[in-house]
């Protein structure tokens, strides 16, 4: 821990050769405020300085790329002047600091992040994991970010639609906490975060201006954890979900009216942030007042004003005939509003606060001149040990190994979680919680709008790149099974430590995996987040990318495949490549063996392809279509028999068959006849029907026992 | 016949409502919660979500907007007035229906599916459905759990699985007169079969019906 003895440029996190480049970039010694903005804007959570050379390796191009990364979301053409915005990020340290309001500031931020490009949020995902629920501090982490999610994605009035929810000891010292917003917009209420020609005003829109989660990027989200990390309990912001379904509202008519040149929020790195980056998007400079600020403390300083990381703030840039009407508006809608600067020409951000400059710096050099890390990278020298030593094989009955997967917290039921979110708002949702993919109808068009997202983190510690591979094929075929086509992903990108070479080798190999696996789908980046530092006490959590994909299914299927649909008598079948039987990585090796061995099988991307353009072929076809993943086949198969409460009866009875994770596989189910399906990429794996769920000639099980284990799974932990 | 859908600060449902009655032929329109003429319309709907944040209690607030005297009004005419999950919290507090809303019995939100019968169909919200009806619609809420200690309301829609604590399991209470309706579940989250139900056409058609003079 630093100290007060140390300079303040130390104490705000910034290293002494990043002090001296600001005082090479300025010519002098920088005064407190100017050394506040730089340690915000330059900290890893704000400037990527430790990933920017690596991300550039991400395909970032397609034809219907509205916006790639580097905005506020990534935007995307869906035809007929439909565009949809996306956008996923990381609350990690906040939420293992304060659960609630960390998970809960999460959602108001990626909102702001959409709502910011002039889209309208339709749907959240939400991304969680988390140490064993046997400890008391995992399930308080647990509940409280569950809470926090539902608590302010309820109120302000986004369906939270789906997510994924992960349970590994790499977590227990730091959860991980992503969320992923989708907006829709027409074409032309797009806004971009720029500030407009010399004379336009700066508008302050939303809550006063507090101390909370002053330094959060720099201090909370840029370091790793210690004992001492609850001292920093008053970095974490504190979200006020009805100021925030205002401030979307208000913005929302801005966009309508055509009111602004742009708009930016204030998430990270508050007014810093706001003010440096559209000037430095625009190649203007910006003079603020400071004092201008409406705030809710007496007495801030300039320091604490430009590093303030208070909710439910929005920057719009107003040409100065239109000042009145914006702030007309904002009356309207009952949010604070406060003229606190204008664009000058030139190129110079200057900050005033009681009648001082307290800042004179170049705008752009805020957001553009942070420092680029190239830091060192090894190849653990474990791998190759892990490698050598392939999975065990299970032994034992099949339903036996099936009772204990489904009862285990991130396999069984989401019920506990996902009905405590509003997930049915905008009358939208016709695949939610609980299924491959989401699917959202555009009303008014013939178009869904397909989202999954995928991490695994037991795969990408194992193998970083095919592993990371694997997250986006996976995710392509969840978005398939709703009937559509891949279109474009985001990713979150949460790791260690990356002064460790072991760390930064596995984000670059996991850059490279996803990069890969996008070129062969042909689809785009459009945006994403780096979480590092997520460890504690020197342990780093396993790599942990998170891939979130959008598809576009146009049309929509009429009635799109469920697991609830599948009958009497309907067949099995098993699609895509025969299954090797390797359970290095899987569900079952966790679960049963609680272990991590092997190399799971790798990712082939033309079988991937071809499972993809079948899947969404089939869903216009077939009532069931399910994704083989966690739990393999055995675990896909009872799921359906959950969800439609009938019994099934399998011709496969070989454990590894069974429990294997190999990729680019998937269960039909559909009636005798009902579709042809190519013979070499297909095979009858068994029959719906009956009351228990076959595995073998004395290996059974009950369909009631499956659900209430499966069903279980969570309640029956949370309740202790 | 027209009917207003009230938008306090915070409501998150009104496009929804708008959306369900006017593909059942409602002739609708969204009124913000400082409106103090309704005098065009001939019913009022107020939807649900966090009027004014749902704080200090629910409802609590909204109750005082200045749209609500003219919801008031509209009441004591006898014309058509239903509020659902929040809208149904507010009509509560501003006593326009018995009892009040607390935290459900298990304190946790619930989103989902629920069965209901309906026990009464002398009310705007139940007039077109049979008694002993099975309505299947989703539930949305924290504060679902209706209590009535002088046990003065009248229930016309029941859970056939209680998910919440409400007393006499009443999903849906009116008046005496059966024109003010609130409803803790969402019918609009129940007109399209592809989002899981259709079920809850038929009330809200129950409370196009009533717009119409008798």
């Amino acid at each position: 821990m630093t100290t007060d003895t140390q300079p303040l440029f130390r104490r705000l996190g910034m290293t002494d050769e990043e002090h001296e480049s600001v005082i090479g970039l300025l010519g002098r010694d920088p005064l407190p405020a100017e050394l506040a903005m730089y340690s915000v804007m330059w900290s890893e959570h704000c400037s990527y300085k430790s990933s920017r050379a690596h991300l550039r390796r991400f395909p970032i191009e397609a034809p219907w790329v509205v916006v790639g990364p580097g905005e506020n979301a990534g935007v995307v053409d869906l035809g007929d002047g439909w565009l949809a915005a996306l956008r996923i990020e990381s609350h990690n340290h906040p939420s293992f600091v304060e659960p609630y309001q960390g998970a809960a500031t999460g959602v108001g931020g990626i909102l702001r992040d959409v709502f910011t490009m002039g889209a309208r949020p339709i749907a959240l995902w939400d991304q969680i994991r988390f140490g064993p629920l046997d400890d008391p501090r995992n399930r308080y982490l647990f509940n409280g970010v569950v809470s926090g999610i539902a608590g302010y994605g309820n109120a302000v009035g986004v369906p939270t639609v789906g997510g994924e929810i992960e349970f590994d000891p790499c977590y227990s010292g730091n959860p991980l906490v992503n969320v992923m917003c989708l907006g829709i917009l027409r074409r032309e209420q797009l806004v971009l975060g720029t500030a407009g020609p010399p004379g336009t005003v700066a508008v302050l829109l939303g809550r006063a201006t507090g101390r909370d989660g002053i330094g959060g990027a720099s201090v909370l989200a840029s370091a790793s954890f210690d004992d001492e990390s609850q001292e920093k309990r008053p970095s974490v912001q504190v979200g006020d979900p009805f100021e925030e379904k205002k401030l979307i509202e208000a913005c929302l008519e801005l966009y309508q009216r055509g009111l602004v040149a742009g708009v930016q929020d204030l998430g990270a790195a508050g007014l810093s942030c706001a003010t440096s980056e559209p000037a430095g998007r625009a190649g203007v400079g910006l003079e603020v007042d400071l004092d201008a600020v409406h705030v809710r403390e007496t007495g801030m300083t300039a320091p604490e004003l430009l590093m303030s990381e208070s909710q439910e703030r929005m920057m719009a840039f107003v040409p100065p005939e239109l000042v009145d009407e914006v702030l007309a508006i904002a009356t309207k809608w009952e949010i604070d509003s406060a003229v606190v600067g204008t664009v000058r020409a030139g190129g110079t951000l200057t900050v005033r606060h009681q009648g001082e400059i307290v800042a004179e710096v170049p705008a752009a050099s805020l957001a553009d001149d942070a420092p680029i890390y190239d830091r060192p990278m090894r190849r653990p020298d474990w791998l190759d040990g892990l490698w050598a030593t392939p999975a065990r094989a299970l032994d034992g009955d099949g339903a036996d190994i099936l009772l204990r997967l489904l009862d285990d917290p991130a396999l069984g039921s989401t019920a506990w979680v996902h009905e405590q979110y509003d997930h049915m708002l905008f009358l939208n949702t016709v695949v939610g919680p609980g299924s491959d993919g989401a699917l959202i109808r555009v009303r008014g068009t013939d178009k869904g709008l397909a989202v999954s997202t995928d991490g695994n983190a037991r795969l990408c510690q194992l193998d970083p790149r095919e592993g990371s591979a694997r997250l986006v094929y996976e995710a392509a075929l969840d978005v398939a099974v709703t009937g559509a086509r891949p279109l474009a992903v985001v990713d979150n990108l949460n790791f260690g430590n990356p002064e460790k070479p072991e760390v930064m080798w596995q984000f670059k190999e996991s850059v490279e995996g996803i990069s890969e696996a996008c070129e062969a789908l042909g689809i785009p980046v459009v945006g994403g987040n780096v979480s590092f530092y997520n460890e504690t006490g020197g342990i780093d959590i396993h790599p942990t990318p998170v891939v979130g994909l959008l598809g576009l299914a146009d049309p929509m299927p009429g009635i799109p495949p469920r697991l609830s649909r599948a009958e009497e008598g309907m067949e099995i079948w098993e699609i895509g490549p025969q299954a090797t039987g390797n359970l290095s990585g899987s569900a079952a090796q966790r679960v049963i063996a609680d272990e991590l061995m092997g190399r799971p099988t790798p990712p082939d991307p033309d079988a991937a392809k071809r499972v993809i353009a079948l899947a969404a072929e089939l869903a216009h076809q077939v009532p069931v279509l399910h994704d083989i993943s966690d739990g393999g086949l055995a675990v896909a198969v009872a799921e359906v028999c959950i969800a439609s409460q009938i019994g099934a009866m399998l011709t496969e009875f070989d454990n590894g068959r069974l429990f294997s994770e190999d990729p680019h596989r998937l269960i039909a189910v559909l009636e005798a006849d009902a579709v042809e399906l190519p013979e070499d990429f297909s095979r009858k794996v068994g029959t719906m029907g009956g009351d228990t769920f076959v595995l073998g000639p004395s290996d059974r099980v009950d369909v009631h026992e499956l659900t209430d284990v499966f069903d279980g799974a969570i309640p029956r932990r949370m309740a202790g | 016949m027209r009917t207003a859908v009230v938008v306090f600060p915070g409501t998150n449902c009104e496009q929804d409502v708008a959306y369900a009655l006017t593909s059942l032929g409602g002739d609708v329109e969204l009124v913000w919660h400082r409106e103090t003429d309704l005098s065009d319309f001939d019913g009022v709907v107020l939807p649900g979500g966090f009027a004014h944040g749902d704080y200090l209690r629910t409802g609590a607030i909204a109750r005082f907007s200045p749209v609500m005297a003219e919801v008031e009004r509209i009441a004591a005419q006898g014309l058509p007035v239903l509020g659902i999950c929040n809208g149904f919290q507010v009509l509560c507090e501003a006593g326009l229906l018995p009892g009040a809303l607390i935290a459900n019995r298990d304190l946790a939100f619930i989103c989902r599916f629920v069965d209901l019968e309906v026990v009464d169909n002398e009310s705007i919200l139940t007039r077109s459905a049979e008694v002993g009806q099975r309505i299947r619609i989703p539930l949305n809420s924290y504060e679902g759990n209706w209590v009535d200690p002088r046990s003065t309301g009248r229930i016309v829609l029941r859970y056939i699985d209680d998910p919440n604590g409400s007393q006499q399991e009443a999903a849906a209470v009116a008046n005496h007169s059966g024109n003010v309706v609130g409803v803790m579940p969402h019918p609009e989250r129940g007109v399209d079969e592809v989002l899981g139900s259709g079920d809850g056409q038929v009330l809200l058609e129950g409370f196009l019906h009533s717009l119409v003079p008798a």
